[in-house]
């Protein structure tokens, strides 16, 4: 058994003995044992199935009651009426059915159609760079990625470069810009040879926090008094629905970059394991971290662009879905994808009804939720941080 | 009996005629070139690792042991000097050809989130997966990659921690999860970086045994860094020690492991006897430390 240590009884302790490999891996393992050897321990695609599917279920039902609720309630049956006959391109003669479609189609569906999309971004970008980072504190926010990206708008709309071009408008890009530099700039100043220590990556976005809300509060102060209201607005966080016509400019360009971000899970779960190790399973990850970069801060900036600052999005909601499903990024990402859809949704809608008339920034309230939240993890989960 | 492995080096002749690595001349520094050549990492280095042996990787801190076995996972690349595994350049390798053959463990794992043991033994397949345009990057594994996963898990004797999280497991455990990851690779030449540094006596005799008995089993070529020279005397076939990023000798453990060695190289003097069991040389620190050469 051990040649090199001769004749010598052996202290080895007695392993299981595999069975020998003896199938190439163009044939089919016949498989020794149980059939499912794995039951429970990975993810499948049919537990990915009926996770998903429960999860859509609930974002349609609770889609529904964010848009009867408001100022003014909306029952379902008038709802659905709305809805359909807009659908279908009937037109009513009822003058009350046509306040409510008006309410319902242009404020309402709108902003929860925004909410969520949102929503999604940012759980997404919070997945990825927690993955790449391999800090379950990352977000966007967190992180500085938000304030760069906000600083690039705010820059773009005291000169006034806030046109737009064919319904795209160019304030995302701007956001894309000032977040991808922020990215860049935390990356460079927490990353030693091959390492990134968690806390010199959030002490970076600390900083670069601190300096673009500098810039940004300076470029509020030199404006006009009721530009630089709305510019305080904006940046606490709050959804304010374009028309159609660039929410669907807006939805394109965020769902490419949803589709680039999901293209890479499988990438993400390795990138786990290290940067060293993921290459020697033959990832390409200077790649990988190009592209998760790029399209974190292509999302950030253009959700920042159309809704401010909202903050913990991109932290609570990978958190909490990793805890209840698992950590695999396969159904982490458009999981917490969904979930944080979902959690913005509600929130906006929260914020829209609890103080009628008067309406609360969305931001607020994520903040006050993520806040303690990340207070709890760094104080209680330390162990978890390592 | 052979383990399943790339078409690449399937004929046994053909693997047969060639070292599982050659590196000749190899010069490797972090970044650009140096300007004093006392910037080298490594310089000049020269070995070849056999098909089917254990090769130890011994030396004092800083003598570039960590560096050889990047160069040799093909994580990093030598500015100077060829490398070829199973008589292929290294560099003309793909990433995922490369993968496919050779299988890298570090010295530690960051353990971030709370994958459980079978994912992350299940990631070693990653090289094998099937290429597929729709598949959109999920990739979900098959019934052989979970064939692959079993048998490393039971080689490894992690069957029972299955869907624990790597998070809860023991650095023991933990060590083992990661071998089992990369033996899941299947791949012909496993590199360990340092894979005793953390582990209890029991647990380092448990992984030598195992991989003495990969070796001899079923032709698994290993490379093992290694600061624990008792170990790497038991059980390594040849060692390579090197001295300040230059080999300073290669042979059989009772030919590398000497007294005047082991001055040379570490500066200290110490006692060498040979093991009551097996014979090869047992190195033990003396009472009181020499005066110091270094």
């Amino acid at each position: 058994m051990m040649p090199s240590a001769g004749d010598s009884t052996s202290p080895a302790p007695a392993l299981a003995s595999p069975p020998l490999p003896s199938t190439s891996r163009h044939s089919s393992a016949p498989m020794t044992g149980q059939e499912r050897p794995f039951q429970g321990a990975i993810l499948t695609p049919a537990r990915w199935c009926v996770i998903m599917g429960s999860l859509s279920v609930v974002a349609l039902i609770l889609a529904v009651v964010c848009l009867q609720l408001g100022t003014q309630y909306i029952g379902l049956g008038k709802l659905v009426g709305v809805l359909s006959s807009a659908l279908f391109d009937q037109p009513t003669e009822n003058e009350a059915i046509k306040t409510t479609s008006v309410i319902l189609l242009q404020v309402r569906l709108p902003r929860v159609f925004l909410g969520f999309l949102v929503g999604v971004c940012l759980a997404s970008v919070g997945v990825a760079l927690q993955a790449l980072l391999r800090n379950p504190l990352a977000d966007p926010y967190v992180l500085g990625v938000s304030s760069g990206a906000a600083l690039g708008v705010a820059v773009a709309v005291l000169f006034g470069i806030g046109t737009t071009v064919l319904a795209f408008s160019l304030l995302p890009v701007c956001g894309f810009v000032g977040g991808l530099v922020a990215l860049l700039v935390v990356y460079r100043m927490a990353a030693t040879y091959d390492r990134l220590p968690i806390h010199s990556v959030l002490l970076a976005g600390v900083i670069l926090n601190a300096i673009f809300s500098a810039l940004i509060m300076f470029i509020t102060s030199i404006m006009e008094p009721n530009r630089s209201f709305g510019m305080m607005a904006w940046l606490m966080g709050s959804l304010t629905a374009p028309a159609y016509p660039a929410l669907a400019a807006l939805s394109v360009y965020l769902l490419a970059g949803l589709f680039l971000l999901f293209k890479q899970v499988r990438v993400l779960n390795i990138l786990a394991l290290g940067e060293e190790p993921a290459r020697s399973l033959g990832i390409d990850t200077e790649r990988a971290k190009r592209v998760i970069f790029l399209v974190s801060a292509l999302l950030t900036g253009a959700v920042v662009s159309v809704s401010g600052m909202i903050g913990f999005i991109g932290m609570i909601i990978p958190h909490a879905v990793r805890l209840v499903i698992g950590a695999d990024h396969r159904l982490l990402l458009p999981a917490s994808a969904l979930v944080g859809g979902i959690f913005l949704m509600v929130a906006d809608t929260m914020a829209r009804t609890f103080f009628v008339p008067s309406e609360v920034p969305v931001g607020i309230i994520t903040a006050l939720a993520g806040g303690p939240f990340f207070v709890y993890l760094l104080v209680w989960r330390k162990d978890r941080l390592v | 009996m052979r383990l399943p492995v790339d078409p690449m080096c399937t004929a046994d002749a053909y693997s047969d005629r060639h070292h599982a690595y050659d590196v000749q001349g190899a010069s490797f520094c972090y970044g650009k070139l140096p300007v004093r050549e006392s910037r080298w990492v490594l310089s000049d280095v020269s070995l070849h690792v056999e098909a089917g042996e254990i090769l130890g990787i011994v030396g004092p801190n800083g003598s570039g042991k960590t560096s050889l076995v990047k160069l040799l996972a093909k994580l990093a690349v030598p500015q100077r000097g060829r490398l070829s595994l199973f008589g292929r350049n290294l560099s003309d390798l793909s990433r995922e050809e490369a993968a496919r053959t050779v299988a890298f463990v570090p010295q530690e794992s960051p353990t971030a989130f709370s994958f459980t043991v079978a994912e992350t033994v299940l990631m070693g397949r990653y090289p094998h997966r099937r290429q597929s345009r729709w598949s959109l990057g999920f990739g979900w594994e098959d019934r052989e990659d979970c064939a692959a996963a079993a048998r490393a898990m039971a080689t490894m004797d992690i069957g029972h921690l299955a869907s624990r999280a790597v998070t809860d497991l023991s650095g023991g455990e933990r060590q083992r999860a990661m071998i089992a990851r990369a033996l899941a690779q299947t791949p012909r030449v496993l590199l360990l970086d340092e894979p005793t540094a953390f582990l209890d006596l029991q647990h380092q005799l448990e992984i030598c045994s195992v991989l003495r008995r990969l070796t001899d089993e079923q032709g698994l070529t290993v490379v093992i860094v290694s600061h624990d020279l008792n170990l790497a005397s038991q059980y390594c076939d040849r060692i390579v020690m090197l001295k300040d990023g230059a080999m300073y000798s290669m042979g059989t453990p009772a030919e590398v492991l000497s007294v005047e060695a082991l001055r040379a190289v570490y500066g200290c003097e110490v006692l060498i006897d040979p093991h009551p069991e097996s014979g090869l040389p047992r190195i033990t620190l003396p009472r009181q430390a020499g005066p110091f050469r270094g």
